[in-house]
């Protein structure tokens, strides 16, 4: 009795060891939320330029599988455009998440900067030269002339260009583009958990008790593995989100 | 009666205990302690990787700029020492549990952002070089690199918060005392930003 006591005792305590695993501490930034391709947070864009613009960047996704962003902000909340770009980046988990090939284009009209914010993947192709180029000569003009659409348009068609220039060398790219990011993704949170607390439920059951009556909660436990795998899976055509890309502080920024 | 049912049940008792012991050791966190350490290890060799780019794009900015201001002999001198006394410091993955050793690293790292800022700052008074392709997409790729120095330090501070927070928080103390002695805490960078700053321009 004493025995089967400690066991459990031991059991539970690790058990809970699982539950305290550590957390990335979380920045105090604010982020908005992904709502689409474009995500017009300061209101630069009318609604035609919004729609014309998302086209173009799931045309870019369908052909080159990068994801380019457009984020207006209200405020950078204090800290740099730079600071705020990457973990906004990381937040959102733009472009796919083994090839890193996101990008970002903000504007912070309050703070008068701008900037392209490059995935690691990418920092390659859009180099912190090509992306100042972008924005001194594509972006800033019209920006000064308060023509912020005008800006936004020029320079995505030029980051675009660049993307679908070097994809034009890499034709395995679009054939990709079907491939499922991963199967251990797609599987709800509850489901894991619930499966692994009662899969060690039972082995510390059996252990303790070592009845027969265990073989047939085995294979019941088995069997629901088996069938919530299966049928697990997410509608994700309706909405668009990250893919899970990375950031590393690649691009360049520059103010008006 | 009770001797018999024992007997048939012990090796299926054992057959439950070894996963179950293995899932509660992964559940206690016994691998927690090296995959922190992995993580901080590759954060660290990112962080290397970055200063390495911007220590290779210094030579080149050094000449470019000469054209234009041979006059500023005394700062471009700087730089380059700076980048010599930087680049003789000797680092490696073990650098990170050696204080003496990163502490060198860092202090040449920050000699180095310093003259670096200073050049930056004198190019403000020719035009000429200001406005030279060159020039620009060399000051561009150098403002990218401390952004990605910036980035890569700010990672690898966190990746070893967390692994010298398992070494020192239960249970990883425990694991640390029994299984990894051999784990010593990882420096982390300390040098204050005002030596990184760059100096006022004055016209």
């Amino acid at each position: 009795m004493i025995h089967r006591a400690v066991v459990t005792l031991v059991a539970w305590l690790c058990l809970t060891c699982v539950g305290v695993a550590q957390t990335p501490a979380t920045t105090s930034l604010t982020f908005p939320t992904l709502t689409g391709r474009v995500v017009d947070e300061a209101g630069l864009l009318s609604a035609g330029d919004r729609a014309s613009l998302t086209t173009s960047l799931a045309d870019l996704e369908a052909r080159t599988m990068d994801q380019l962003v457009i984020v207006t902000l209200k405020s950078l909340q204090g800290t740099t455009i730079e600071d705020y770009g990457y973990q906004l980046g990381r937040q959102w988990g733009i472009g796919q998440k083994v090839k890193d090939n996101g990008v970002l284009l903000i504007v912070a009209p309050t703070e008068r900067k701008v900037r392209i914010e490059v995935g690691y993947g990418l920092e390659g192709t859009l180099t912190d030269a090509m992306t100042k180029v972008i924005i001194e000569n594509a972006i800033l003009p019209s920006f000064k002339a308060g023509d912020f659409a005008g800006g936004i348009k020029n320079g995505t068609g030029q980051i675009i260009q660049l993307l679908v220039g070097d994809a034009g060398s890499v034709p395995t790219a679009a054939t990709k583009t079907a491939t499922p990011a991963g199967s251990s993704a797609d599987t709800p949170v509850w489901l894991v958990i619930l499966l692994g607390v009662g899969g060690v439920g039972v082995l510390i059951f059996c252990a303790v008790t070592g009845g027969a009556a265990c073989r047939g909660i085995i294979q019941i436990l088995f069997l629901l593995a088996l069938s919530g795998r299966g049928g697990s899976s997410r509608d994700r055509s309706s909405s668009f989100s990250g893919g899970g890309g990375s950031f590393g502080g690649g691009g360049s920024s520059g103010s008006w | 009666m009770p001797g018999s049912h024992s007997r048939t049940s012990l090796p299926f008792r054992i057959a439950f205990l070894v996963p179950l012991l293995c899932l509660l050791l992964t559940g206690c966190g016994f691998n927690n302690i090296p995959t922190y350490e992995e993580q901080a290890k590759a954060k660290w060799s990112d962080v290397l990787n970055q200063y390495q780019r911007r220590s290779d794009l210094i030579p080149n900015l050094v000449e470019t700029v000469k054209g234009f201001a041979k006059q500023e002999s005394g700062v471009l001198e700087a730089v380059t020492s700076a980048r010599a006394a930087a680049t003789s410091v000797k680092v490696d993955a073990s650098t990170i549990t050696d204080p003496e050793t990163f502490k060198k690293f860092q202090e040449a790292q920050a000699q180095l952002s310093g003259s670096l800022g200073r050049l930056l700052a004198i190019t403000e008074n020719y035009p000429n070089l200001k406005s030279n392709q060159n020039f620009l997409a060399l000051q561009s790729q150098l403002e990218g690199t401390e952004n990605r120095i910036a980035v890569a330090r700010r990672d690898y501070i966190e990746a070893v918060r967390v692994y010298n927070t398992e070494l020192k928080t239960f249970p990883g103390s425990v694991w640390a005392r029994i299984f990894y002695t051999s784990n010593k805490p990882m420096e982390e960078f300390t040098v204050a930003d005002s030596v990184k700053t760059v100096p006022a321009v004055k016209f």
